[in-house]
């Protein structure tokens, strides 16, 4: 059965398709130039923060500060999920060890298990929580009030003394939080073996640091610095061009997060792949 | 001619005769994105006058003060300080100028993590690095004495009032002699006798530091306080400028609105 539409109403169902369709491609179109406007400003802000590092006027003290709130104030919140991640990852393992009498390599199970990985990217998801959402927040309030420009006009640069402070503070104490971290989770795993077995402190690190090499250490521990820099770039980063109203610090130190322990994940997955190439 | 004839007529011609333009602009253009905030503006501050810039919220008074100090950057146009163009500095030579400005925000912009005496020594330490520990605190204590607050040197921001705090921020800007002063409403957000203060403390400022001012407000009672000169923008231009007498006998709507 055909089905006659009068010419008046197609030729409105043509326009209203016609305006879908141009409205799509507006759409398409913003999102395409914002997303390319964004990554130029990353760009920019990471070229910006180069410079600066590299200038001769480096401000130690402040540089200093904030290695001490990164790292002295982050030391509680890490010993806790350092040894409990220990802790748990053996008694978890444990019991599938003993059903197939390989309970003689839990410690060097765990250890491995803990430098390569769990340390690493649990303590900077942590880290990405607590010190990028930090970061994020405090630029943020302060270029909301008028504290980043009111920097500006007393002739200090507010990227060299607010953002590369951070960034290199967050670079060098994150991977000293995830060795901290590394080693607290080894002890609270002696702590799970002896919650149902009876392993001396001796023979666990005897056999714990009997199955791990290089290998297992460098990788990790350069992956950490990476860490560090992606948690201290983002933190800033969103704080630094947060917008002006207050609701834009809690966006700030809300999408630092976010996209801190996203990069920390796929710098994961990179860093993995390429100790897996190197290592064969 | 009688002598309050006389009186009327020297209040009329502002003081601009014999002194010269410490800040000049011409044609100055500043929009965002397609929103056109400055149009065309040109007007100078003379050398030690208090200048009000008055305006309905909106009209582009922060926006100027802060493309004096090259905070933003103006599509076109000319602002001369101390007879350099701000628009064809480098950073460098930027830096310098600013420490001959200081600038008072709105917010009043104390840095949150410093006590008022680091957020003193802050912009000190950065713009006289020739001085000593015992010279930069002299200093320091001299700016809080000046605003009447010697004894919240040891305090936080936080622990201020509104008040306090702009008072503070002012000593802050203080504290480095700037020979001029840009004012982003200076008396906002405050109960009429601290605004009443701040305007005074603004008068004394230029007095002891011989200062040249730029000060933006709509607080009529400021204006009134502390005017040498005022313009009024409206629509990014110079909507009218003059004497306080001037305006106070205007017969034009807009500026009767701010002076009824």
């Amino acid at each position: 059965m055909k089905i006659i539409i009068p010419i008046s109403k197609a030729k409105e169902l043509a326009r209203l398709h016609t305006l879908k369709l141009s409205q799509k491609t507006i759409f398409g179109t913003v999102a395409i130039t914002e997303f390319f406007t964004d990554f130029a400003d990353v760009i920019m802000f990471i070229i910006h923060l180069v410079k600066e590092t590299f200038s001769r006027k480096f401000e130690m003290r402040e540089f200093l500060k904030q290695c001490f709130n990164i790292g002295y104030k982050t030391l509680p919140l890490i010993s806790v999920t350092g040894t409990i991640m220990g802790l748990v990852l053996t008694i978890q393992s444990r019991p599938v060890l003993v059903r197939f009498g390989a309970e003689t390599i839990l410690p060097g199970m765990v250890t491995v298990s803990l430098l390569r990985e769990m340390g690493p990217v649990i303590t900077a998801l942590i880290c990405a929580g607590k010190i990028a959402s930090g970061m994020g927040a405090e630029l943020g309030s302060m270029k909301v009030t008028e504290q980043i420009e009111a920097m500006e006009v007393s002739s200090t640069h507010p990227m060299r003394f607010l953002v590369v402070t951070r960034v290199a503070a967050a670079t060098l104490m994150i991977p000293l939080l995830i060795l901290y971290a590394d080693a607290l989770g080894i002890l609270g795993s002696w702590v799970g073996a002896n919650i149902k077995g009876d392993v001396s402190f001796v023979l666990f690190f005897s056999q714990a640091f009997s199955h791990i090499g290089f290998i297992d250490f460098i990788p990790s521990l350069v992956k950490s610095f990476f860490f560090g820099a992606v948690i201290g770039l983002v933190g800033c980063y969103k704080g630094y061009n947060a917008g002006r109203g207050t609701e834009s610090v809690g966006k700030a130190a809300n999408s630092a997060v976010v996209l801190a322990s996203l990069i920390v994940l796929i710098v994961d997955m990179i860093a993995v792949q390429i100790t897996d190439i190197l290592g064969k | 001619m009688k002598t309050e004839q006389l009186e009327l007529i020297a209040k009329e011609t502002p003081k601009k005769s014999s002194k010269e333009a410490v800040i000049e602009i011409s044609n100055l253009y500043k929009s965002f994105g397609s929103q056109e905030v400055l149009k065309d503006l040109s007007f100078k501050l003379f050398d030690g006058e208090n200048l009000v810039v008055l305006g309905k919220s909106g009209s582009g008074k922060s926006v100027l003060i802060k493309c004096i100090v090259g905070l933003l950057r103006s599509n076109s146009g000319i602002i001369n300080v101390f007879g350099q163009n701000i628009l064809t500095l480098d950073q460098k030579e930027l830096d310098e100028i600013r420490q001959k400005i200081g600038f008072l925000f709105q917010s009043g912009a104390l840095y949150d993590s410093m006590t008022v005496k680091e957020n003193l020594e802050f912009p000190l330490k950065r713009m006289k690095k020739h001085l000593s520990k015992t010279e930069i605190d002299a200093k320091i204590l001299e700016a809080l004495e000046n605003v009447g607050l010697p004894d919240a040197i040891d305090k936080m921001p936080s622990q201020l009032s509104g008040g306090m705090r702009k008072r503070i921020s002012l000593a802050r800007t203080i504290v480095v002699d700037p020979m001029i002063m840009l004012y982003d409403e200076p008396t906002t957000g405050l109960d009429p006798v601290t605004s009443d203060e701040i305007s005074l403390l603004i008068n004394d400022i230029q007095k002891k530091y011989k200062t040249s001012s730029i000060i933006i407000t709509h607080d009529i009672e400021c204006a009134r306080m502390t005017a040498d000169r005022l313009i009024m923008l409206q629509d990014g231009g110079v909507y009218e400028k003059g004497s306080l007498n001037k305006f106070e006998k205007s017969t034009d709507e807009l500026i009767r609105a701010f002076f009824k």
